[in-house]
């Protein structure tokens, strides 16, 4: 039972990573109508930064801080030269460009940075674990994530609802002409709102460092986990980024954890075991299969 | 008059290629030649449902990569006398080309099936996400299988045995993929040109209206992704004939990106394009990659710059007007 605890906290934890992926990705994708497979280079740009800093001067912290801006700048700088010339471009020439930017970054990391992976150690004072309930510690750098997470997605919710920027935002969104008439400047809406959705993915990127290792391509593994959780949630929805990402991430590690035992109930341990190992690293995409026959359009459409 | 000229100078060389490589020394130019005609059969397959179909799939390789593995799991059986199936009735694995790759592509086509039944009931943004993640989920799934190699892939003892030809002959081997491709070409300009072609571009156009005209817009394009997966198994077949070998990153994402680009470059929705992109990324890349190990980052910035500025893929600059629908994406 305790087991079982850990395990949701660890789903929750991918989830809520998940989440900051998909909300700056579903955000791009549902205002500017822009497929942007070079998120996930983002990510890693983020890690990749904080672990230096960290490496250089021993402080978390400081490599976070650093991070932020100077992945926002990156992306901020992509949108500028590449992605600017896309927005009138149909998804197949997005993903084209976005492509041929995903391999320039991940060979320019491997160049500055080399091939091997870097570590980057979280802050002290979370490396102890807390007691949930009596007999139960969990890491607290995983606690830290999930409430750093769960802040992010409330302190989204009042900016995309509460605030001026928010309803231009959603303004935007709606209707892209009828807004720039009415004398909104579109073009530094966009550029906000890709920096935003930039610092988003570098702190999931930075969290990601002390957990997963930092490496060349480590921003693929989770765009296409994120991709899951957009189509799951639907396209330019934030809820649905949110139900989705936490959905994606409990099944895929509880599933991970739990189906070869219960399939054990069933069949001899050697096959639970293989089908299992496969059925689990496949659940989130049955998952998705599922909901879209169910609600093809997700299940919070937005405004696809 | 310059498309004719282009194609029969094409075909020439295509034919000479061997005989030239054997002059100038340069041997391992007909393996290297082998796997562009390889790619520019995969450029086909998807150039099928993306340039004459509208649909975006961005994970053809799982098509490709299925069939590459379905000649290697019989090679396999073959080679180890493992029969393949024991249950109801034994059967045992092949390294017949006549056998295996029909397989291959009944298998392929069989998944496309699958996947495009889930897949098409969306559109749009949606459908390149689902295919992306339907291809990853199957390269889990082939990463999963410790059976067959798991992560570290399967090595293939010998290529197919076909009837008299002798194909661990590089030379053999790369005139029969050449036949492959120039049958492939003369089938897809008949199925472009045929009533189903029609449709098919008929429902990229404007799905609506065919709806309303009364075609099942649905299963035409079923009936094509199927088609077009089938087809990518071929490929697949061949390119594990090729190398010798597979693995799970046969069915890898960049994989999948890298049979787009070579349709987008060459020019989508005409005949030929997969073909002139298959030469010029795979050439691309080969010269790349002997100037500098970290050739991708001059790749990916062209690629860029190829998407911004020309639109209409090489083969446009062959052919101003396209007749079978080229640039119809405006």
């Amino acid at each position: 039972m305790l087991l079982f605890l850990e395990q949701v906290l660890n789903g929750l934890q991918l989830g809520v990573m998940l989440f900051l992926m998909a909300a700056g990705l579903t955000l791009v994708l549902g205002i500017m109508n822009l497929v942007n497979l070079a998120h996930g280079s983002l990510y890693m740009v983020g890690a990749f930064v904080a672990a230096t800093v960290a490496g250089w001067s021993g402080s978390f912290m400081l490599g976070l801080i650093v991070a932020l801006p100077v992945t926002a700048l990156v992306g901020i700088a992509v949108e500028f030269i590449a992605l600017r010339h896309l927005y009138e471009r149909d998804h197949l020439d997005q993903v084209l460009a976005t492509f041929g930017l995903i391999l320039f970054f991940n060979e320019a990391a491997s160049m500055i940075w080399g091939p091997r992976a870097l570590f980057l150690d979280g802050p002290a004072w979370l490396s102890g674990a807390v007691e949930i309930v009596p007999g139960a510690p969990y890491p607290a750098f995983r606690l830290a994530i999930i409430v750093v997470g769960l802040i992010v997605a409330a302190g989204l919710y009042l900016l995309v609802t509460r605030t001026r920027l928010g309803m231009l935002i959603r303004a935007g969104a709606s209707n892209r002409e009828m807004a720039g008439a009415l004398g909104v400047d579109i073009k530094l809406l966009y550029t906000l709102v890709f920096g935003l959705g930039a610092m988003l993915a570098a702190l999931a990127g930075v969290m990601a460092g002390p957990i997963y290792a930092v490496e060349v391509g480590m921003g693929e593994h989770i765009l296409i986990l994120t991709f899951v959780v957009i189509v799951i949630g639907g396209i330019g929805s934030i809820r649905g980024a949110l139900v989705g990402a936490l959905l994606v991430g409990l099944v895929d590690t509880l599933g991970r954890a739990y189906l070869s035992t219960v399939l054990k109930l069933f069949a001899s341990p050697a096959t639970a075991d293989g089908v299992g190992a496969s059925l689990a690293s496949m659940a989130i995409y049955i998952l998705m299969a599922a909901v879209l026959v169910w609600r093809p359009k997700g299940l919070f459409p937005g405004h696809g | 008059m310059a498309r004719r000229a282009v194609l029969l100078g094409a075909l020439a060389l295509g034919l000479a290629l061997p005989a030239l490589a054997a002059l100038t020394g340069l041997d391992y130019g007909v393996g290297v030649a082998t796997r562009i005609l390889i790619f520019a059969l995969a450029g086909l397959s998807l150039n099928l449902i993306l340039g004459y179909g509208g649909m975006v799939s961005f994970g053809h390789a799982a098509f490709f990569g299925t069939g590459a593995y379905v000649v290697a799991i019989l090679s396999q059986h073959a080679s180890l006398g493992e029969p393949l199936v024991t249950w109801p009735i034994e059967i045992g694995g092949t390294e017949s080309a006549l056998i295996a790759w029909p397989l291959a592509m009944a298998v392929a086509g069989l998944l496309a099936l699958a996947i495009g039944a889930i897949s098409l009931r969306t559109g749009g943004l949606y459908f390149i996400m689902i295919t992306l993640a339907f291809a990853q989920m199957l390269y889990f799934f082939f990463v999963s299988l410790e059976a067959y190699g798991g992560d570290d892939g399967l090595s293939i003892w010998a290529r197919s045995t076909a009837g008299p030809l002798d194909l661990s002959d590089d030379v053999q081997f790369y005139y029969l993929v050449l036949a492959l491709l120039l049958i492939v070409l003369a089938l897809k300009a008949r199925l472009v040109a045929s009533r189903f072609g029609a449709t098919l571009a008929g429902i990229r156009d404007n799905e609506r209206r065919m709806a309303a005209l009364g075609f099942p817009t649905y299963r035409y394009k079923l009936a094509a992704f199927a088609i077009s997966g089938a087809l990518a198994g071929l490929a697949g077949a061949l390119i594990a004939n090729q190398t010798e070998f597979v693995s799970p990153s046969f069915l890898d994402w960049q994989r999948s990106g890298e049979i787009l680009v070579v349709v987008i470059l060459g020019g989508m929705g005409t005949l030929y394009g997969p073909v002139a992109g298959a030469v010029a990324y795979l050439l691309l890349e080969e010269v790349l990659s002997q100037w500098t190990q970290h050739w991708m980052v001059v790749m990916g910035p062209l690629l860029v710059l190829v998407v911004i500025f020309a639109r209409r893929g090489l083969w446009g600059l062959v052919e101003r007007e396209s007749p079978d629908g080229g640039g119809s994406r405006d």
